[in-house]
């Protein structure tokens, strides 16, 4: 692992290849994982939603120069989607972030969904450990731009940023299930644009009806971000919701629970790759999928046969012993 | 399960040109042949070309130029990436490129240019067949 050896060492390099391999979902990735874990947890991670050409790209660009500005070091992960045609992507969101190329301080990557449904790749956790392992201060995670189906976000990130638009309809939009209730905080950007102020105070009033908790009132920002207006109160506001995160440890209770999910996680992950690739090798059991398809039989009772199949159990074991 | 191998290239524009139709159609190509292109826009300088290709991990950059600065701008991109050690990525080239400049390119460590008119369809055969890492 000498990857992982240079990456703690600061080479961007190392980092980079290493995101691939968890991008891959290689089989070293556990080891890889182990291997950084006493490194992390010292990042602070902040999800940016919100619907497509709300100006997520440039709020994150703009935030990203705030924060170095204060002198911290900055990751941004931006994701777009993949094509479920041709499996390709058009990866753009670096376009809009081009002044802090060649800073240090800042690594960007971009990351096209692939398989993984909703607004955010599945291995977007991982990425988000290897930047924290090799130590940035804040990453930035910019989701595909969807709209109603982000929750996934929320369970990555520390802090979650919606951001709308005037022209993303009115607030009975956001009523509906999703952007509403994962807001940490919510930015108007393109404030300068009719209804912008109505949107912002449509808002204010319904997260007053329905506070999220009792110990944050989710903030309502109005920002132009390409025009630097409102991206310091946004910080700001950052900031705020950490510490209030931080008091009565709620961030830690919050991590407990991430890594709960997590390790249930991993281990189902490892199980369904082993137990496919048993199956896979078992001609008695790829002849079951295969009626399967053909409609011959149901899919419920041929996974039964697959589910109490001592063979296949005994194998595991075997392929566990000779592994040692 | 692992993923499949995914081939990921940049697509950049170094230098002053005024449009980038072509890079664009290109983009949009070569992810209807499955892949993940990373588009950073016009008017890159070669540095910002060389961190991005590090920072995305990228198996090929594909680098186009309209206006003559090829000769310089190219090559520039090539010595940059060899001065960082990155030696198994492929760099293509296209634009308006006169068939004179072809083999000096070549020779400097550009492995193809493609003009106006190629298929994108040979290009991501090319691609797909002498991309470096697997």
């Amino acid at each position: 692992m000498e990857l992982v050896e240079n990456m703690l060492d600061g080479n961007d390099r190392s980092l980079a290849r290493l995101i691939t391999i968890v991008e891959r979902e290689a089989p070293e990735v556990l080891q890889i994982m182990s291997r950084i874990y006493p490194h992390l947890g010292n990042a602070y991670f902040v999800g940016i939603t919100g619907p497509p050409g709300g100006g997520k790209s440039t709020l994150v660009d703009r935030l990203t120069a705030v924060m170095r500005k204060k002198g911290f070091s900055v990751g941004i992960i931006g994701c777009d989607p993949s094509s479920p045609f041709s499996g390709g992507a058009v990866l753009g969101d670096r376009i809009r972030m081009q002044q802090h190329y060649l800073d240090k301080g800042v690594f960007i990557r971009s990351m096209a969904t692939r398989d993984s449904r909703g607004g955010l790749p599945r291995t977007v956790r991982g990425v988000l450990k290897l930047m924290d392992a090799f130590g940035k201060d804040f990453v930035l995670v910019e989701t595909v731009g969807v709209g109603q189906t982000e929750l996934d976000i929320m369970d990555a990130v520390d802090t979650t940023v919606v951001v709308l638009v005037p022209e993303a309809g009115d607030a009975i939009q956001t009523m509906k299930a999703g952007l509403l209730e994962i807001a940490d905080i919510f930015v108007v950007n393109k404030a300068d644009r009719e209804g912008a102020d109505y949107l912002a105070v449509e808002l204010e009033q319904m997260l007053r009806m329905k506070p999220k908790h009792d110990w944050w009132q989710v903030p309502v920002l109005t920002a132009q971000a390409i025009n630097d207006i409102g991206i310091e109160e946004l910080y700001r506001e950052i900031e705020k919701h950490r510490e209030a995160l931080q008091e009565g440890g709620r961030l830690s209770h919050r991590r407990q629970e991430q890594r709960r999910r997590e390790f249930i996680q991993v281990i189902e992950q490892g199980i369904r790759t082993r137990l496919l690739r048993l199956v896979e090798r078992d001609g008695q059991l790829m002849k079951c999928l295969e009626k399967v398809e053909e409609g011959e039989s149901d899919p419920y009772s041929a996974s039964m046969e697959i589910l109490t199949n001592k063979t296949l159990l005994q194998t595991w074991l075997a392929e566990l012993e000779r592994e040692g | 399960m692992a993923e499949a191998r995914r081939i990921r290239m940049l697509i950049a524009k170094p230098g002053l040109d005024g449009h980038d139709r072509g890079a664009r159609v290109l983009t949009l190509g070569l992810r209807d042949e499955g892949m993940e292109v990373i588009y950073t826009g016009l008017r890159q300088t070669p540095e910002k070309i060389v961190q991005a290709a590090i920072q995305e991990d990228v198996d090929v950059v594909g680098l186009s130029c309209l206006s003559g600065a090829h000769r310089y701008l190219f090559l520039e991109v090539v010595e940059q990436l060899k001065a960082k050690g990155v030696e198994d990525v492929l760099v293509i080239g296209g634009g308006i490129i006169p068939k004179e400049d072809i083999p000096f390119l070549k020779e400097k460590g550009i492995s193809a240019i493609f003009g106006p008119g190629t298929p994108i369809k040979e290009i991501a055969n090319y691609i797909k067949k002498t991309v470096k890492r697997k």
